[in-house]
Protein backbone atom coordinates (compact mmCIF):
# COMPACT_ATOMS: atom_id res chain seq x y z
CA UNK A 1 0.00 0.00 0.00
CA UNK A 2 1.34 3.71 -0.71
CA UNK A 3 1.76 6.17 1.76
CA UNK A 4 -0.09 9.01 1.79
CA UNK A 5 1.75 11.91 0.99
CA UNK A 6 -0.03 13.90 3.90
CA UNK A 7 2.48 11.52 6.13
CA UNK A 8 5.30 12.86 4.71
CA UNK A 9 4.15 16.04 5.15
CA UNK A 10 3.37 15.23 8.92
CA UNK A 11 7.09 13.93 9.51
CA UNK A 12 8.52 17.17 7.87
CA UNK A 13 6.09 18.91 10.52
CA UNK A 14 7.12 17.31 13.55
CA UNK A 15 11.18 17.19 12.29
CA UNK A 16 11.09 20.93 11.97
CA UNK A 17 9.30 21.26 14.94
CA UNK A 18 12.52 19.87 16.57
CA UNK A 19 14.55 21.55 14.93
CA UNK A 20 13.46 24.51 16.07
CA UNK A 21 13.09 23.20 19.57
CA UNK A 22 16.70 23.29 19.53
CA UNK A 23 17.37 25.73 17.57
CA UNK A 24 15.72 28.45 19.54
CA UNK A 25 17.05 27.34 22.87
CA UNK A 26 20.39 28.28 21.41
CA UNK A 27 19.39 31.57 20.56
CA UNK A 28 21.15 33.70 23.16
CA UNK A 29 18.64 35.79 25.15
CA UNK A 30 19.86 38.70 24.38
CA UNK A 31 18.55 38.64 20.75
CA UNK A 32 15.33 37.52 22.03
CA UNK A 33 13.32 40.91 20.51
CA UNK A 34 15.15 40.24 16.96
CA UNK A 35 14.00 36.56 17.14
CA UNK A 36 10.54 37.88 17.60
CA UNK A 37 10.62 39.76 14.65
CA UNK A 38 12.82 37.55 12.45
CA UNK A 39 10.14 34.77 12.89
CA UNK A 40 7.08 37.50 12.34
CA UNK A 41 9.05 38.11 8.82
CA UNK A 42 9.40 34.62 8.12
CA UNK A 43 6.12 33.29 8.93
CA UNK A 44 4.73 35.83 6.28
CA UNK A 45 6.27 32.90 3.29
CA UNK A 46 2.25 32.84 3.79
CA UNK A 47 2.49 35.00 0.88
CA UNK A 48 3.12 32.30 -0.84
CA UNK A 49 -0.33 31.22 -0.68
CA UNK A 50 -1.93 34.78 -1.12
CA UNK A 51 -0.15 34.74 -4.46
CA UNK A 52 -1.86 31.64 -5.35
CA UNK A 53 -4.87 32.88 -4.62
CA UNK A 54 -4.26 36.31 -6.41
CA UNK A 55 -3.66 34.73 -9.45
CA UNK A 56 -6.17 31.75 -9.34
CA UNK A 57 -8.62 34.03 -11.33
CA UNK A 58 -7.88 32.03 -14.51
CA UNK A 59 -7.31 33.89 -17.90
CA UNK A 60 -8.89 37.95 -18.15
CA UNK A 61 -10.30 37.62 -14.60
CA UNK A 62 -8.27 39.54 -12.31
CA UNK A 63 -10.74 40.55 -9.65
CA UNK A 64 -12.91 37.47 -8.48
CA UNK A 65 -14.02 36.85 -5.06
CA UNK A 66 -11.14 34.93 -4.12
CA UNK A 67 -8.31 36.54 -5.75
CA UNK A 68 -9.42 39.98 -3.92
CA UNK A 69 -8.47 37.97 -0.76
CA UNK A 70 -5.66 36.92 -2.29
CA UNK A 71 -4.28 40.70 -2.67
CA UNK A 72 -5.23 41.52 0.34
CA UNK A 73 -3.14 38.69 1.85
CA UNK A 74 -0.32 39.83 -0.34
CA UNK A 75 -0.75 43.10 1.21
CA UNK A 76 -0.64 42.36 4.78
CA UNK A 77 2.32 40.01 4.14
CA UNK A 78 4.32 42.16 2.67
CA UNK A 79 4.12 44.92 5.54
CA UNK A 80 5.46 41.96 7.66
CA UNK A 81 8.45 40.46 5.42
CA UNK A 82 9.58 43.85 4.75
CA UNK A 83 8.76 45.83 8.24
CA UNK A 84 10.10 42.37 9.63
CA UNK A 85 13.13 41.97 8.11
CA UNK A 86 14.47 45.69 8.14
CA UNK A 87 13.41 46.06 11.77
CA UNK A 88 15.27 43.22 12.33
CA UNK A 89 18.21 44.07 10.39
CA UNK A 90 18.12 47.88 12.31
CA UNK A 91 17.92 46.00 15.75
CA UNK A 92 21.12 44.04 15.24
CA UNK A 93 22.94 46.26 13.68
CA UNK A 94 22.67 47.87 16.98
CA UNK A 95 24.23 45.46 18.95
CA UNK A 96 28.12 45.92 18.85
CA UNK A 97 30.75 44.68 21.41
CA UNK A 98 33.04 47.04 23.73
CA UNK A 99 34.92 49.12 22.28
CA UNK A 100 38.85 47.95 22.91
CA UNK A 101 41.31 50.65 24.15
CA UNK B 1 8.52 24.51 -13.74
CA UNK B 2 8.09 21.06 -12.44
CA UNK B 3 6.64 20.68 -10.00
CA UNK B 4 9.40 18.33 -7.97
CA UNK B 5 11.74 21.28 -8.96
CA UNK B 6 9.77 23.87 -7.33
CA UNK B 7 9.61 21.13 -4.38
CA UNK B 8 13.00 20.73 -3.58
CA UNK B 9 13.40 25.19 -4.22
CA UNK B 10 10.92 25.24 -1.36
CA UNK B 11 13.11 22.78 1.11
CA UNK B 12 15.97 25.27 0.39
CA UNK B 13 13.90 28.45 1.62
CA UNK B 14 12.76 26.21 4.76
CA UNK B 15 16.69 25.33 5.59
CA UNK B 16 17.62 29.28 4.75
CA UNK B 17 14.98 30.21 7.79
CA UNK B 18 16.30 27.13 9.81
CA UNK B 19 19.75 29.16 9.88
CA UNK B 20 18.01 32.10 10.13
CA UNK B 21 17.43 31.51 13.60
CA UNK B 22 20.32 29.78 14.14
CA UNK B 23 22.30 33.03 13.42
CA UNK B 24 20.65 34.55 16.45
CA UNK B 25 22.75 32.55 18.85
CA UNK B 26 25.00 35.22 19.01
CA UNK B 27 25.45 38.49 17.90
CA UNK B 28 28.23 38.06 15.80
CA UNK B 29 26.59 35.71 13.39
CA UNK B 30 23.16 37.04 13.81
CA UNK B 31 22.90 39.85 10.80
CA UNK B 32 24.34 36.67 8.58
CA UNK B 33 21.48 34.94 9.72
CA UNK B 34 18.61 37.68 8.82
CA UNK B 35 20.41 38.33 5.59
CA UNK B 36 19.94 34.14 4.80
CA UNK B 37 15.90 34.64 5.85
CA UNK B 38 15.61 37.22 3.48
CA UNK B 39 17.21 35.17 0.57
CA UNK B 40 14.80 32.08 1.59
CA UNK B 41 11.99 34.60 1.50
CA UNK B 42 13.02 35.96 -2.28
CA UNK B 43 13.70 31.99 -3.02
CA UNK B 44 10.10 30.64 -2.02
CA UNK B 45 8.73 34.01 -3.53
CA UNK B 46 10.29 34.02 -6.97
CA UNK B 47 9.42 29.98 -6.92
CA UNK B 48 6.06 30.78 -6.58
CA UNK B 49 5.78 32.80 -9.49
CA UNK B 50 7.26 30.72 -11.51
CA UNK B 51 5.20 27.28 -10.65
CA UNK B 52 1.72 29.52 -11.06
CA UNK B 53 3.01 30.59 -14.37
CA UNK B 54 0.43 33.74 -14.96
CA UNK B 55 2.44 36.15 -15.88
CA UNK B 56 -0.78 37.51 -17.55
CA UNK B 57 -1.97 41.28 -16.23
CA UNK B 58 -2.68 39.40 -13.11
CA UNK B 59 1.00 39.24 -12.09
CA UNK B 60 1.73 43.08 -12.44
CA UNK B 61 -1.38 43.66 -9.65
CA UNK B 62 0.42 40.94 -7.42
CA UNK B 63 3.60 42.76 -7.98
CA UNK B 64 1.99 46.01 -7.37
CA UNK B 65 0.26 45.12 -4.18
CA UNK B 66 3.26 43.84 -3.45
CA UNK B 67 5.13 46.96 -3.38
CA UNK B 68 2.37 48.67 -1.32
CA UNK B 69 2.80 46.44 1.35
CA UNK B 70 6.48 46.26 1.26
CA UNK B 71 6.59 49.99 1.48
CA UNK B 72 4.31 50.06 4.00
CA UNK B 73 6.44 47.98 6.25
CA UNK B 74 9.60 49.69 5.09
CA UNK B 75 8.15 52.86 6.04
CA UNK B 76 7.36 51.71 10.07
CA UNK B 77 10.45 49.56 10.28
CA UNK B 78 12.79 52.57 9.53
CA UNK B 79 10.39 55.02 11.68
CA UNK B 80 9.31 52.72 15.01
CA UNK B 81 11.14 53.93 18.55
CA UNK B 82 12.77 51.25 19.83
CA UNK B 83 10.82 51.40 23.10
CA UNK B 84 7.32 50.58 21.00
CA UNK B 85 9.08 47.11 19.74
CA UNK B 86 6.26 45.11 21.61
CA UNK B 87 3.87 47.12 20.03
CA UNK B 88 4.85 46.39 16.29
CA UNK B 89 5.79 42.62 17.03
CA UNK B 90 1.88 42.55 18.40
CA UNK B 91 0.79 44.53 15.26
CA UNK B 92 2.67 42.63 13.01
CA UNK B 93 1.39 39.09 14.74
CA UNK B 94 -2.23 40.45 13.93
CA UNK B 95 -1.20 40.93 10.10
CA UNK B 96 0.03 37.60 9.77
CA UNK B 97 -2.94 35.90 11.62
CA UNK B 98 -5.23 38.31 8.67
CA UNK B 99 -3.22 36.73 5.78
CA UNK B 100 -3.66 33.24 7.13
CA UNK B 101 -7.78 34.07 7.10
CA UNK B 102 -7.96 35.23 3.68
CA UNK B 103 -5.96 32.70 2.39
CA UNK B 104 -8.37 30.55 3.82
CA UNK B 105 -10.91 32.16 2.68
CA UNK B 106 -9.77 32.53 -0.54
CA UNK B 107 -9.05 28.31 -0.95
CA UNK B 108 -12.38 27.62 0.33
CA UNK B 109 -13.92 30.07 -2.17
CA UNK B 110 -12.07 28.50 -5.34
CA UNK B 111 -10.46 25.46 -4.31
CA UNK B 112 -9.59 24.29 -8.10
CA UNK B 113 -6.82 27.00 -8.04
CA UNK B 114 -5.34 25.28 -5.15
CA UNK B 115 -6.01 21.71 -6.78
CA UNK B 116 -7.98 21.13 -3.89
CA UNK B 117 -11.22 20.04 -5.40
CA UNK B 118 -14.28 21.43 -6.32
CA UNK B 119 -16.35 24.28 -4.22
CA UNK B 120 -18.68 22.06 -2.10
CA UNK B 121 -16.46 19.30 -2.43
CA UNK B 122 -13.47 19.73 -0.97
CA UNK B 123 -11.35 16.95 -0.04
CA UNK B 124 -11.45 16.02 3.67
CA UNK B 125 -8.06 16.44 4.78
CA UNK B 126 -7.50 19.70 2.78
CA UNK B 127 -10.91 21.26 4.84
CA UNK B 128 -9.58 19.98 7.73
CA UNK B 129 -6.16 22.12 7.53
CA UNK B 130 -8.03 25.00 6.07
CA UNK B 131 -10.42 25.42 8.77
CA UNK B 132 -7.46 24.99 11.27
CA UNK B 133 -5.46 27.64 9.69
CA UNK B 134 -7.98 29.81 9.38
CA UNK B 135 -9.13 29.64 12.77
CA UNK B 136 -5.70 29.61 14.52
CA UNK B 137 -5.07 33.09 12.31
CA UNK B 138 -8.48 34.57 13.36
CA UNK B 139 -7.67 33.54 17.19
CA UNK B 140 -3.98 35.47 16.44
CA UNK B 141 -5.71 38.09 14.51
CA UNK B 142 -8.04 39.51 17.13
CA UNK B 143 -6.09 38.29 20.64
CA UNK B 144 -3.09 40.60 18.86
CA UNK B 145 -5.22 44.02 17.84
CA UNK B 146 -5.96 43.32 21.88
CA UNK B 147 -2.46 43.15 22.78
CA UNK B 148 -1.44 46.03 20.74
CA UNK B 149 -4.44 48.37 21.85
CA UNK B 150 -3.26 47.67 25.58
CA UNK B 151 0.03 48.01 24.93
CA UNK B 152 0.32 50.90 22.88
CA UNK B 153 -2.25 52.32 26.27
CA UNK B 154 -5.25 52.48 23.85
CA UNK B 155 -6.84 49.89 25.93
CA UNK B 156 -6.19 49.91 29.96
CA UNK B 157 -3.43 47.42 30.74
CA UNK B 158 -5.64 46.52 34.27
CA UNK B 159 -7.31 42.53 33.37
CA UNK B 160 -10.59 42.73 32.41
CA UNK B 161 -12.87 40.25 33.99
CA UNK B 162 -16.19 39.04 34.14
CA UNK B 163 -18.02 36.38 36.14
CA UNK B 164 -18.22 32.96 33.99
CA UNK B 165 -15.14 34.38 31.94
CA UNK B 166 -13.64 30.91 32.07
CA UNK B 167 -16.86 29.06 31.34
CA UNK B 168 -17.81 31.31 28.45
CA UNK B 169 -14.00 30.58 26.61
CA UNK B 170 -14.26 26.90 27.27
CA UNK B 171 -17.84 27.03 25.47
CA UNK B 172 -16.51 28.70 22.48
CA UNK B 173 -13.54 26.50 22.14
CA UNK B 174 -15.91 23.69 21.98
CA UNK B 175 -18.13 24.91 19.83
CA UNK B 176 -14.75 26.12 17.03
CA UNK B 177 -14.60 21.88 17.33
CA UNK B 178 -18.22 21.53 16.53
CA UNK B 179 -18.47 23.74 14.07
CA UNK B 180 -14.95 22.21 11.87
CA UNK B 181 -16.68 18.87 12.72
CA UNK B 182 -19.93 19.61 10.81
CA UNK B 183 -18.36 21.79 8.31
CA UNK B 184 -16.22 19.05 7.37
CA UNK B 185 -19.67 16.57 6.83
CA UNK B 186 -21.54 19.29 5.19
CA UNK B 187 -19.12 21.82 3.32
CA UNK B 188 -21.73 24.12 4.31
CA UNK B 189 -20.32 28.05 3.28
CA UNK B 190 -22.36 29.41 6.35
CA UNK B 191 -20.51 27.40 8.90
CA UNK B 192 -17.19 28.42 7.58
CA UNK B 193 -17.96 31.77 7.85
CA UNK B 194 -19.41 31.04 11.31
CA UNK B 195 -16.12 29.49 12.43
CA UNK B 196 -14.21 32.52 11.43
CA UNK B 197 -15.88 34.61 13.32
CA UNK B 198 -16.50 32.64 16.29
CA UNK B 199 -12.44 32.47 15.94
CA UNK B 200 -12.29 36.11 16.15
CA UNK B 201 -14.41 36.57 18.93
CA UNK B 202 -12.39 33.74 20.89
CA UNK B 203 -9.51 35.34 20.19
CA UNK B 204 -10.53 38.94 21.78
CA UNK B 205 -11.97 36.97 25.20
CA UNK B 206 -8.47 35.18 25.58
CA UNK B 207 -6.70 38.20 25.81
CA UNK B 208 -8.87 40.56 27.68
CA UNK B 209 -8.16 39.01 30.82
CA UNK B 210 -4.13 39.05 31.11
CA UNK B 211 -2.85 42.17 32.59
CA UNK B 212 -0.15 44.62 30.73
CA UNK B 213 2.96 43.18 32.89
CA UNK B 214 2.02 39.48 31.33
CA UNK B 215 2.21 40.48 27.78
CA UNK B 216 5.82 39.27 27.76
CA UNK B 217 4.09 36.00 27.61
CA UNK B 218 0.79 36.89 25.44
CA UNK B 219 3.49 37.88 22.66
CA UNK B 220 5.23 35.03 22.55
CA UNK B 221 2.56 32.88 22.76
CA UNK B 222 0.54 35.25 20.01
CA UNK B 223 3.80 34.70 18.30
CA UNK B 224 3.41 31.24 18.97
CA UNK B 225 0.11 31.13 17.12
CA UNK B 226 1.12 32.74 14.38
CA UNK B 227 3.60 29.84 13.38
CA UNK B 228 0.70 26.94 13.24
CA UNK B 229 -1.68 29.14 11.68
CA UNK B 230 1.04 29.43 8.64
CA UNK B 231 1.97 25.20 9.41
CA UNK B 232 -2.22 24.93 9.02
CA UNK B 233 -2.09 26.99 5.69
CA UNK B 234 1.19 25.28 4.09
CA UNK B 235 -0.79 21.64 4.73
CA UNK B 236 -3.59 23.22 3.06
CA UNK B 237 -1.50 24.35 0.06
CA UNK B 238 1.24 21.55 0.61
CA UNK B 239 4.00 23.62 0.59
CA UNK B 240 7.21 22.70 2.83
CA UNK B 241 8.44 26.22 3.33
CA UNK B 242 5.32 27.22 4.74
CA UNK B 243 5.12 23.58 7.07
CA UNK B 244 8.90 24.36 7.99
CA UNK B 245 8.25 27.78 9.16
CA UNK B 246 4.68 27.34 10.50
CA UNK B 247 6.44 24.41 12.91
CA UNK B 248 9.81 26.68 13.51
CA UNK B 249 8.16 29.55 14.47
CA UNK B 250 5.61 27.68 16.50
CA UNK B 251 8.10 26.09 18.48
CA UNK B 252 10.16 29.14 18.98
CA UNK B 253 6.61 31.32 20.63
CA UNK B 254 6.36 28.08 22.71
CA UNK B 255 9.68 28.14 24.43
CA UNK B 256 9.58 32.12 24.67
CA UNK B 257 6.34 31.93 26.07
CA UNK B 258 7.87 28.91 29.13
CA UNK B 259 10.81 31.02 29.02
CA UNK B 260 8.63 33.69 30.11
CA UNK B 261 6.77 32.03 32.92
CA UNK B 262 9.64 30.18 34.31
CA UNK B 263 11.30 33.99 35.12
CA UNK B 264 7.46 34.67 36.92
CA UNK B 265 7.53 31.32 38.59
CA UNK B 266 3.93 31.07 37.29
CA UNK B 267 2.69 28.44 35.24
CA UNK B 268 1.48 29.03 31.34
CA UNK B 269 -2.36 28.23 32.34
CA UNK B 270 -2.21 30.53 35.63
CA UNK B 271 -1.06 33.56 33.28
CA UNK B 272 -3.58 32.99 30.23
CA UNK B 273 -5.99 32.19 32.53
CA UNK B 274 -5.46 35.83 33.89
CA UNK B 275 -6.83 38.30 36.48
CA UNK B 276 -3.20 38.53 38.15
CA UNK B 277 -2.15 42.02 40.10
CA UNK B 278 -6.43 42.70 39.91
CA UNK B 279 -7.61 40.53 43.04
CA UNK B 280 -4.44 40.89 45.14
CA UNK B 281 -4.26 44.02 45.91
CA UNK B 282 -7.42 43.93 48.27
CA UNK B 283 -6.03 41.15 50.33
CA UNK B 284 -2.40 42.45 50.80
CA UNK B 285 -3.10 44.90 53.09
CA UNK B 286 -1.24 43.93 55.85
CA UNK B 287 1.52 46.04 55.03
CA UNK B 288 -0.39 49.44 55.83
CA UNK B 289 1.22 50.51 58.82
CA UNK B 290 3.58 52.79 57.38
CA UNK B 291 7.60 52.28 57.35
CA UNK B 292 10.46 53.97 57.71
CA UNK B 293 11.91 55.03 53.85
CA UNK B 294 14.77 56.58 53.31
CA UNK B 295 15.10 59.02 50.24
CA UNK B 296 17.45 61.04 48.63
CA UNK B 297 18.02 63.32 45.49
CA UNK B 298 20.68 63.45 43.32
CA UNK B 299 23.63 64.69 44.85
CA UNK B 300 23.26 62.02 47.51
CA UNK B 301 23.03 59.44 44.84
CA UNK B 302 26.25 61.19 42.61
CA UNK B 303 28.21 60.37 46.17
CA UNK B 304 27.52 57.40 46.66
CA UNK B 305 28.26 56.31 43.11
CA UNK B 306 31.76 58.26 43.05
CA UNK B 307 32.96 55.96 46.26
CA UNK B 308 31.81 53.09 44.49
CA UNK B 309 34.02 50.68 42.48
CA UNK B 310 31.54 48.27 41.45
CA UNK B 311 27.61 49.68 40.30
CA UNK B 312 25.33 47.21 38.84
CA UNK B 313 22.62 48.54 36.97
CA UNK B 314 18.99 46.92 37.22
CA UNK B 315 16.74 47.90 34.50
CA UNK B 316 12.98 47.47 33.98
CA UNK B 317 10.11 48.58 32.42
CA UNK B 318 10.16 51.85 33.77
CA UNK B 319 13.17 52.72 31.78
CA UNK B 320 11.14 51.86 28.57
CA UNK B 321 8.94 54.24 29.39
CA UNK B 322 10.49 56.98 31.01
CA UNK B 323 12.55 56.70 27.69
CA UNK B 324 16.07 56.97 29.64
CA UNK B 325 18.35 54.62 28.53
CA UNK B 326 20.32 57.31 26.74
CA UNK B 327 20.53 59.32 29.54
CA UNK B 328 21.81 56.53 31.61
CA UNK B 329 24.16 55.26 29.28
CA UNK B 330 25.58 58.98 29.54
CA UNK B 331 25.88 58.59 33.21
CA UNK B 332 27.27 55.12 32.84
CA UNK B 333 30.09 56.78 30.52
CA UNK B 334 30.66 59.29 33.26
CA UNK B 335 31.37 56.50 35.92
CA UNK B 336 33.84 54.57 33.78
CA UNK B 337 35.52 57.99 33.29
CA UNK B 338 36.19 57.70 37.11
CA UNK B 339 37.35 53.91 36.71
CA UNK B 340 34.29 52.65 38.08
CA UNK B 341 33.14 48.88 37.08
CA UNK B 342 29.58 49.07 35.49
CA UNK B 343 27.41 46.12 34.44
CA UNK B 344 23.88 45.67 33.85
CA UNK B 345 21.86 43.22 35.24
CA UNK B 346 18.26 42.04 32.90
CA UNK B 347 15.62 39.72 34.33
CA UNK B 348 14.26 37.49 31.77
CA UNK B 349 10.60 39.29 32.30
CA UNK B 350 11.98 42.77 32.56
CA UNK B 351 10.00 45.00 29.86
CA UNK B 352 6.61 43.80 27.58
CA UNK B 353 8.66 41.22 25.58
CA UNK B 354 11.68 38.98 25.61
CA UNK B 355 14.54 40.47 25.67
CA UNK B 356 13.22 44.01 25.29
CA UNK B 357 15.41 45.56 27.94
CA UNK B 358 18.50 44.36 25.96
CA UNK B 359 17.44 46.06 22.75
CA UNK B 360 16.70 49.45 24.39
CA UNK B 361 20.32 48.91 26.22
CA UNK B 362 21.46 48.14 22.79
CA UNK B 363 19.73 51.74 20.83
CA UNK B 364 21.51 53.69 23.65
CA UNK B 365 25.58 52.09 22.44
CA UNK B 366 25.52 50.15 25.79
CA UNK B 367 28.04 47.07 24.66
CA UNK B 368 26.10 43.96 25.12
CA UNK B 369 29.41 42.01 26.75
CA UNK B 370 28.30 44.46 29.53
CA UNK B 371 24.92 43.34 29.89
CA UNK B 372 24.22 39.81 31.56
CA UNK B 373 21.39 37.42 32.56
CA UNK B 374 19.97 36.47 35.94
CA UNK B 375 22.01 33.84 36.27
CA UNK B 376 25.02 35.11 35.46
CA UNK B 377 25.24 38.29 37.35
CA UNK B 378 22.69 37.15 40.90
CA UNK B 379 25.84 36.29 42.43
CA UNK B 380 28.00 39.48 42.03
CA UNK B 381 25.42 41.50 43.75
CA UNK B 382 27.07 40.34 47.01
CA UNK B 383 30.05 42.02 46.10
CA UNK B 384 29.26 45.12 44.47
CA UNK B 385 29.02 48.53 46.14
CA UNK B 386 25.96 50.48 44.60
CA UNK B 387 22.37 48.72 42.85
CA UNK B 388 21.11 50.80 40.40
CA UNK B 389 17.69 50.09 40.28
CA UNK B 390 16.18 51.77 37.04
CA UNK B 391 12.14 51.26 36.44
CA UNK B 392 11.85 47.89 38.08
CA UNK B 393 10.38 46.50 40.48
CA UNK B 394 8.54 43.08 41.30
CA UNK B 395 12.16 41.36 39.95
CA UNK B 396 13.54 42.53 42.89
CA UNK B 397 11.31 41.72 45.43
CA UNK B 398 13.38 39.91 47.91
CA UNK B 399 9.92 39.04 49.65
CA UNK B 400 9.97 36.29 46.87
CA UNK B 401 12.58 34.32 48.40
CA UNK B 402 11.33 34.66 51.90
CA UNK B 403 7.72 34.97 51.85
CA UNK B 404 5.71 31.73 50.94
CA UNK B 405 2.10 33.89 51.70
CA UNK B 406 3.19 36.40 48.67
CA UNK B 407 1.61 35.70 45.37
CA UNK B 408 5.53 35.79 43.47
CA UNK B 409 6.96 33.42 46.08
CA UNK B 410 9.50 31.49 44.39
CA UNK B 411 10.16 33.66 41.44
CA UNK B 412 13.69 34.32 40.60
CA UNK B 413 14.24 37.73 41.69
CA UNK B 414 17.80 39.61 41.28
CA UNK B 415 19.45 39.68 44.84
CA UNK B 416 19.41 43.64 44.73
CA UNK B 417 19.53 43.50 48.59
CA UNK B 418 22.95 42.23 48.82
CA UNK B 419 24.82 45.48 47.36
CA UNK B 420 26.78 47.79 50.13
CA UNK B 421 23.45 50.09 49.22
CA UNK B 422 20.98 50.14 46.70
CA UNK B 423 19.38 52.77 44.52
CA UNK B 424 16.18 52.71 43.67
CA UNK B 425 14.65 55.37 41.47
CA UNK B 426 10.78 54.91 41.00
CA UNK B 427 8.37 58.01 40.91
CA UNK B 428 6.42 56.89 44.25
CA UNK B 429 6.17 53.89 47.27
CA UNK B 430 3.32 52.43 45.12
CA UNK B 431 3.13 48.56 44.35
CA UNK B 432 4.39 46.98 41.36
CA UNK B 433 2.55 44.99 39.06
CA UNK B 434 1.86 42.10 41.43
CA UNK B 435 -0.07 44.61 43.71
CA UNK B 436 2.52 43.73 46.25
CA UNK B 437 4.36 45.95 48.32
CA UNK B 438 8.50 45.38 47.69
CA UNK B 439 10.70 45.07 50.90
CA UNK B 440 13.36 46.73 49.19
CA UNK B 441 11.68 50.23 49.74
CA UNK B 442 12.53 49.79 53.76
CA UNK B 443 15.89 48.18 54.07
CA UNK B 444 18.49 50.05 55.57
CA UNK B 445 21.31 50.15 52.87
CA UNK B 446 17.87 51.38 50.11
CA UNK B 447 18.05 55.26 49.27
CA UNK B 448 14.77 55.74 47.58
CA UNK B 449 15.04 58.18 44.69
CA UNK B 450 11.51 59.68 44.11
CA UNK B 451 12.00 61.31 40.43
CA UNK B 452 11.59 60.69 36.81
CA UNK B 453 13.81 58.15 36.01
CA UNK B 454 15.31 59.92 32.93
CA UNK B 455 15.23 63.03 34.92
CA UNK B 456 16.77 61.37 37.69
CA UNK B 457 19.82 59.89 35.65
CA UNK B 458 20.69 62.85 33.81
CA UNK B 459 21.23 65.11 37.50
CA UNK B 460 23.05 62.30 39.03
CA UNK B 461 25.30 62.56 35.73
CA UNK B 462 25.30 66.44 36.31
CA UNK B 463 26.54 65.84 40.23
CA UNK B 464 28.98 63.40 39.10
Amino acid sequence: MEIDPFIFRLSIFILSIFIGYYVVWSVTPSLHTPLMSVTNAISSVIIVGAIIAALSGGDGVIFSSSSIFGFLAIVLAAVNIFGGFLVTQRMLAMYKKKKKN
Amino acid sequence: MSANFSAILYLISGVLFILALRGLSSPETSRQGNFFGVVGMVIAITVTFFSVGNFSSGFIYVLIFLAIGGSMGAFIAYRIPMTAMPELVAGFHSLVGLAAVFVAISAFINPEAFGLGTPGNIKLASLIEMAIGAAVGAITFSGSVIAFLKLQGIMSGAPITFKGQHALNALILLSIVVLTFYLCSTQSANLFWILIVVSFLIGFLIIIPIGGADMPVVISMLNSYSGWAAAGIGFTLENTALIITGALVGSSGAILSYIMCKGMNRSFFNVILGGFGATEQSSKDRNNEQRPVKSGNADDAAFLMKNASSVIIVPGYGMAVAQAQHALREMVDTLKKNDIKVSYAIHPVAGRMPGHMNVLLAEANVPYDEVFELEEINNDFANADVAFVIGANDVTNPVAKTDPQSPIYGMPVLDVEKCKSVLFVKRSLSPGYAGIDNDLFYKENTLMLFADAKKMTEDITKNL
